[in-house]
């Protein structure tokens, strides 16, 4: 119980670019305890359970193949279509979930952010990660899929974890954002879904890059999601469609969007408690 | 000895706008940014007017290790804002402040606690979320479960126990942490008799063993009774430090100060017209914050110039807007009297354990059937606090539904063994 061992903790206003990277990791079990907490009570919420990770992709797919995939030339020729497509919703449906989780999840959690000091940053990341169960189950779904249609994964499938950290990190800084937004401004928790539909069809989930003209293709590739989604359906299926020029521009647009996020975050979350 | 904690010029600053009441519409903050930036361009910079408020400034404190510290103040001293800075809720503006040892506050027991869990999965959590590791909630895991006394359904989900239960356990959880320094915010009001008794034994036990304790409480029997020293805030800042006695004595004197007494300007025109209106307690003492237990007396002072048929004087009053009573002070007469010139006092005397705890309002009028003379809306204003008992456990604590205590006697007997 003496002083000398115990932590010292200063308190004095904050700068909102500092990161205390010593003390995000003291608070690691509280970040896996989190993660924990928002799959169980998802799990224990709903009726359908895990199998929600399964028909969200799934039936999306469905969809995309009946009326998108009968369109000429929309996927690439030598890959089934529904295999093209589900490639793309897995990490897209990951995307889409942990994006609208971490945007509510500050405000969703007021009671602790009005009572309780932890970095504030824990927050919408464990809410992004716990969909990652759901990520998993997707993947062995695409996995069956492939095996259905006997199309062989790519041996590139090992960068495929890569990828997937990428859209953890598009899905957390763009989170982040959101989350911060939402607590000053409640309108976000509306504003989400209609993002997300609008993202998902301006991302190349249903359709392939050749299908967008060529005068869009630079609005379309500050897209930080054309990255994500085509690295891991090419690193899964080996069809890739994008080219570099294209992807390393969404992937600078994620760098600039996950750097906004951040900082947005850190500057406002000071006053979480004071609005909130 | 060395200090626990060191509070040097800590201020904190609210800024009082159109958002200050919580959340605002993000069509309200653009068009204003727009006008902000139209008139900007026009050359000449808008300066909003937004108010400041100083919630916390220049506050020093020292605390060494092993002290239990009480923190008393009146609403809006500063005494939830210097815990809420303390416990690193909210940043302060300015100053700083240097805790050594780990902090846990215990601002709500029961924070993070989630329905859908089980005690069991509730205990890591909640434990997690109050700065435990894993290891150190498996070590202590049995005896939160024994101190709590809900061992029977540890493993069923916290949606299905009674709040008692959930409150036990989550104040077990809190209760075990054992950080060399803990911040306290009326949590004796937990639980039923016997619970708040093992609490407050947990407590003690906790400042015996030489950890440092902030206590901050409306209950100035507690503060007596746990702490050793005590600072009083007032409007932000540390106006006294020392033994507790002194610092509850002059807290008390604080509480009677303000407002306790409306005096009006009398228009000589009239045939009669309040002079003055004042509260004392059941000792004749001026107050304006009453125990529940103790009467209020509100005393009207009026001249009248002319003889006046009927003349009354009516006090009604209001607790969040809603009357609880008019009453006239001639409502306990068989016959309404004329009222000769000259100087009148009427008193009421509200009896204690009436009114239930919380801010009152009190609006006194003066007049005949046919004229009113007087009214002062508003004229005083008291509290009525549970100063001297916990009423957790009460059907008249603040939180439930109703304005006065519910009168009568429960009784209830098992009638038949058979079902």
């Amino acid at each position: 119980m003496a002083a000398t061992d115990a932590p010292r903790i200063v308190i004095e206003p904050r700068s909102a670019y500092a990161v205390r990277a010593r003390e995000l990791w003291s608070y690691r079990e509280l970040f896996y305890f989190l993660i924990w907490r928002d799959i169980k009570v998802r799990y224990k919420q709903t009726a359908l359970g895990a199998s929600w990770a399964v028909l969200q992709p799934l039936m999306l797919m469905v969809v995309f193949t009946l009326f998108i995939g009968q369109l000429h030339g929309v996927g690439p020729e030598h890959i089934p279509y529904p295999v093209f497509t589900l490639a793309a919703l897995v990490p897209w449906t990951y995307f889409s979930n942990a994006l609208a989780g971490a945007a509510n999840s500050v405000v969703g959690n007021s009671q602790l952010v009005s009572k309780i000091y932890f970095p504030r940053l824990l927050i919408p990341t464990a809410a992004a990660c716990a969909y990652l169960i759901d990520l998993i189950v997707s993947f062995v779904v695409l996995l069956v899929v492939m095996a259905a249609y006997q199309f062989t994964p790519s041996s590139h499938i090992v960068l495929a974890p890569f990828f997937v950290a990428y859209v953890i990190a598009v899905a957390v800084g763009i989170g982040l954002f959101l989350a911060a937004l939402n607590v000053r401004y409640r309108d976000v928790r509306y504003a989400v879904p209609f993002l997300i539909q609008f993202w998902l069809f301006a991302s190349p989930v249903a359709y392939q890059f050749k299908v967008v003209g060529s005068q869009y293709r630079l609005i379309f590739a500050l897209n930080p999601m054309v990255v994500g989604i085509e690295g891991f359906r090419s690193s899964v299926t080996g069809v890739g469609g994008a080219p570099a020029s294209v992807l390393v521009v969404s992937a600078c647009s994620a760098l600039v969007m996950v750097a906004v996020g951040f900082y947005y975050f850190r500057r406002v979350e000071r006053s979480f408690a004071d609005i909130i | 000895m060395s200090a626990a904690i060191e509070v040097t010029g800590l201020g904190k600053r609210y800024v009082l706008g159109n958002t200050s009441g919580g959340y605002s519409r993000l069509t309200e903050d653009i068009s204003d940014g727009v006008a902000r930036l139209f008139h900007r361009r026009a050359g000449e910079r808008v300066e909003k007017t937004k108010a400041e408020i100083w919630a916390l400034r220049d506050v020093d404190l020292e605390v060494a290790e092993g002290d239990v510290v009480g923190i008393v103040g009146r609403n809006g001293a500063g005494k939830s804002t210097f815990l809420k800075i303390m416990s690193r809720i909210t940043d302060p503006t300015e100053g700083r402040a240097v805790i050594n040892g780990r902090v846990s506050s215990l601002l709500e027991v029961g924070t993070g606690f989630h329905q859908e869990l089980t005690g069991r999965e509730n205990v890591f959590l909640n434990g997690a979320i109050l700065g435990m590791r894993k290891r150190e909630i498996d070590a202590k895991f049995d005896d939160i479960v024994e101190f709590a006394e809900v061992a029977r359904f540890i493993d069923t989900p916290v949606k299905r126990y009674s709040s008692g239960m959930a409150v036990r356990l989550a104040f077990a959880v809190a209760a075990h942490l054992e950080p060399e320094i803990l911040i306290i915010d009326e949590v004796l009001a937990v639980g039923d008799i016997a619970f708040q008794r093992k609490c407050i034994g947990k407590m003690s036990e906790v400042a015996r063993s030489g950890r440092t304790v902030l206590f901050v409480s409306h209950n100035t029997g507690a503060v007596s009774e746990l702490c050793t020293r005590a600072v009083l805030l007032e409007a932000g800042k540390v106006l006294l430090d020392g033994p507790v006695e002194t610092v509850l004595d002059t807290y008390g004197r604080l509480l009677g100060e303000r407002g306790h007494e409306a005096v009006f300007d009398v228009d000589p025109a009239l045939p009669a017209a309040i002079r003055s209106v004042s509260l004392v307690d059941s000792s004749g003492q001026a107050a304006t914050t009453f125990d529940l237990r103790d009467e209020v007396v509100m005393t009207v002072r009026y001249r009248v110039r002319e003889p006046l048929a009927g003349l009354q004087t009516s006090v009604t009053l209001a607790r969040n807007m809603v009357d609880v009573f008019t009453s006239f002070d001639t409502d306990d007469l068989d016959e309404i009297p004329i009222r000769e010139p000259g100087e009148y006092e009427a008193t009421l005397r509200l009896p204690g354990m009436f009114l239930k705890a919380g801010s009152y309002l009190a609006r006194i009028t003066l007049g005949t059937p046919e004229q009113l003379l007087h009214d002062a809306p508003g004229a005083v204003s008291f509290e009525l606090e549970e100063l001297t008992m916990n009423t957790h456990h009460r059907g008249y604590r603040r939180e439930r539904a109703g304005i006065v205590i519910g009168p009568g006697t429960w009784r209830t007997e098992r009638i038949g063994e058979r079902v």
